[in-house]
């Protein structure tokens, strides 16, 4: 392999800070380093090859055929695509996905921020302890706080239903109902991963420079003009991240819908991911499970190559 | 004066919201030790009334619950191990070795993080079914025992590492295989703990991978086995479900407290990165 050439055309480059062996140091292993490297990444790129890069080539040629998994697997070209497009069934799942993330990223920010900011007030007592409380629900699976606010929301047993009629307001069987049932599963993801944000935000916020805040005092800036001048625009690139982030986490959503709503009622709850197990899992239709896939793959990577722009700069300092 | 109650009204402030955004916490807890009676009664309450042990017996006998306790613990634990062992091997070889196609293994492994597992999992169902792993351990372990994540975050952890620590032990003679194990790895222990934490809490808590690489109940999770609970007839046993809930979250709760600090910043990390 050209790996044997590469000590001599190496030894006269500046020595490099980041990647790279002991070169630098003056000392040379050069022989064998290829092959080491190789026995060093060889299970990695084994399992990574088999499991992730395999299965994305392996899913786009998948996508252009019908198969059931059973039997002979015919090539459609691009039907599989076009009927995502005017199956109004499968184009509503984009809809709802779309909306759901809508609802859950604002909300998730919003609330995240909202008690990163209570937390890191240094008037409060007992930060660290509100802090670890408030992350617990991250720790939770989705699944398991799907079951408590079923229990919660349930129209005759459910503490919080009963508490809201109590106080007049009528919610009703939530999870059967068509407007309800969507902001209802929207609620269980942001309860689950507030903490998660809200963490992020806490180490944002430790970031901006007390004097800025101490400047702005003495010029006679109010609390609220503070957060608006100082705090919000020093914290964008943690908003940043944590958009991209929780957008990302949105287009994914299923494990409460599985265990909530099943992704009803009437479809109304069907996000993608739910409409890929569906499709894939139990009606068995394995092409367009993998079309619908891909579309998800393609938004999934357009929102990550905007996060990449957000952080263009750093990115570069870890691969270039 | 005025300072004192500005104090008191944040701390009732952070309390309240506390409370409030833990209720559903509060319920899986309490409602746990529910009689059925109580759990079914209207108007409904928040603690029992009298307490009671049958939820955990039920979950014990409506599911093989203690068998998928000890699912849960290998496919979690068992991914976690296979992830640390070979994520900081290809690790060490991106961050230590200077070898042809370094750069590129990188970005490759980087980009591949943008790829969600929701993305590839039929074709990776199919070839888990095509090697017969399909409830079995190994298709539920081997698809994760690697990860891009994991190898990259090993490896910013790796090049931040002083290098004079291991060329001192090459100019001794050691191998990188010893380099590599006595070495670096002691010094990356906390880097292998957050991400074996990690690791570990997002197994144990998925839902869709366990659900689809198993169908034979006995090989189910802690997480998707509860989900069997609610059954054909619609009616869901909120006790045995909520006592179930809560032995499931236990000893990630446990987990947690242990090493609240480092868990914590860790994710504050990944956000300022």
């Amino acid at each position: 392999m050209t790996t044997m050439t590469q000590p001599a055309r190496r030894r006269y480059r500046p020595p490099r800070q980041l990647g790279g062996g002991g070169r630098s140091s003056g000392f040379r292993f050069g022989r064998g380093r290829g092959p080491m490297a190789m026995a060093f990444m060889l299970p990695a790129l084994v399992i990574l090859g088999a499991f992730v890069f395999w299965p994305m080539i392996s899913a786009l040629r998948l996508s252009f055929t019908h198969s059931s998994g059973f039997g002979p697997t015919t090539w459609v070209g691009l039907d599989n695509y076009r009927e995502i497009l005017h199956d109004p069934k499968i184009l509503k799942t984009l809809g709802v996905t779309g909306l759901y993330t809508v609802m859950f990223t604002p909300t998730a920010i919003v609330l995240a921020l909202a008690l990163a900011l209570l937390l890191t007030n240094k008037a409060l007592l007992g930060r660290g302890a509100f802090r670890t409380a408030l992350f617990l629900p991250f720790v939770i699976s989705m699944a398991v706080a799907a079951f408590a606010w079923s229990y919660l929301l349930d129209p005759q047993l459910g503490l919080l239903n009963y508490w809201l009629r109590e106080i007049g307001i009528q919610l009703g069987n939530v999870l059967q109902d068509p407007h309800l049932a969507l902001p209802a599963v929207v609620v269980v993801a942001v309860w689950k991963s507030f903490g998660f944000y809200m963490v992020i935000f806490i180490a944002g916020l430790q970031q901006v420079p007390e004097e800025l805040h101490d400047a702005a005092r003495i010029d006679g800036a109010n609390a609220w003009q503070r957060l608006t001048r100082i705090t919000l625009p020093q914290l964008s690139t943690t908003f940043a991240f944590v958009v991209v982030f929780a957008t990302i986490a949105a287009l994914q959503a299923f494990d409460q819908i599985y265990v909530m709503t099943g992704g009803g009622p009437y479809r109304h709850t069907q996000t993608v991911v739910a409409e890929i197990y569906s499709q894939g899992f139990k009606k068995l239709d394995l092409g367009l499970a993998t079309a619908i896939s891909y579309v998800l793959l393609l938004i999934t990577l357009v929102m990550s190559l905007i996060q990449f722009r957000f952080f263009g700069s750093r990115e570069k300092d870890v691969v270039g | 004066m005025r300072r004192l109650v500005g104090r008191g009204l944040l701390f009732t402030t952070a309390i309240v919201a506390t409370l409030v955004l833990l209720l559903p916490l509060i319920i899986i807890v309490l409602t746990a030790f529910k009689p059925s009676a109580e759990v079914n009664a209207y108007p409904p309450t928040l603690a029992p009334h009298a307490w009671t042990l049958d939820n955990f017996h039920r979950i014990f006998s409506d599911l093989p619950f203690a068998r998928l306790f000890l699912n849960s613990f290998v496919f979690a634990g068992g991914v976690t191990l296979f992830a640390l062992v070979f994520d900081s091997l290809a690790a060490y070889a991106l961050a230590r070795l200077d070898f042809r196609g370094n750069r590129l293994l990188l970005i490759v492994i980087v980009a591949s993080l943008m790829i969600p597992f929701q993305a590839t999992l039929i074709p990776v169902y199919q070839l888990v079914a095509h090697l017969h792993w399909v409830n079995s351990f190994a298709g539920l372990i081997a698809p994760r025992a690697a990860d891009a994540f994991g190898i990259f975050f090993l490896r910013q952890f790796f090049v931040s590492l002083p290098r004079d620590l291991d060329n001192a032990a090459r100019i001794d003679g050691a191998s990188e295989l010893r380099v590599f194990w006595n070495i670096v790895l002691p010094n990356a222990v906390p880097a292998l703990l957050t991400l074996g934490i990690f690791t570990f809490v997002n197994n144990w808590n998925d839902l869709l991978w366990p659900l689809v690489f198993t169908t034979d109940p006995k090989m189910a999770t802690i997480t998707s086995g509860l989900t069997m609970l609610t059954g054909p007839s619609g009616i869901i046993p909120y006790g045995t479900m909520m006592a179930g809930s809560l032995i499931a979250v236990l000893p990630l709760a446990l987990l947690f407290l242990f090493v609240q600090r480092r868990f914590i910043e860790s994710v504050a990390t990944t956000g300022l990165k």
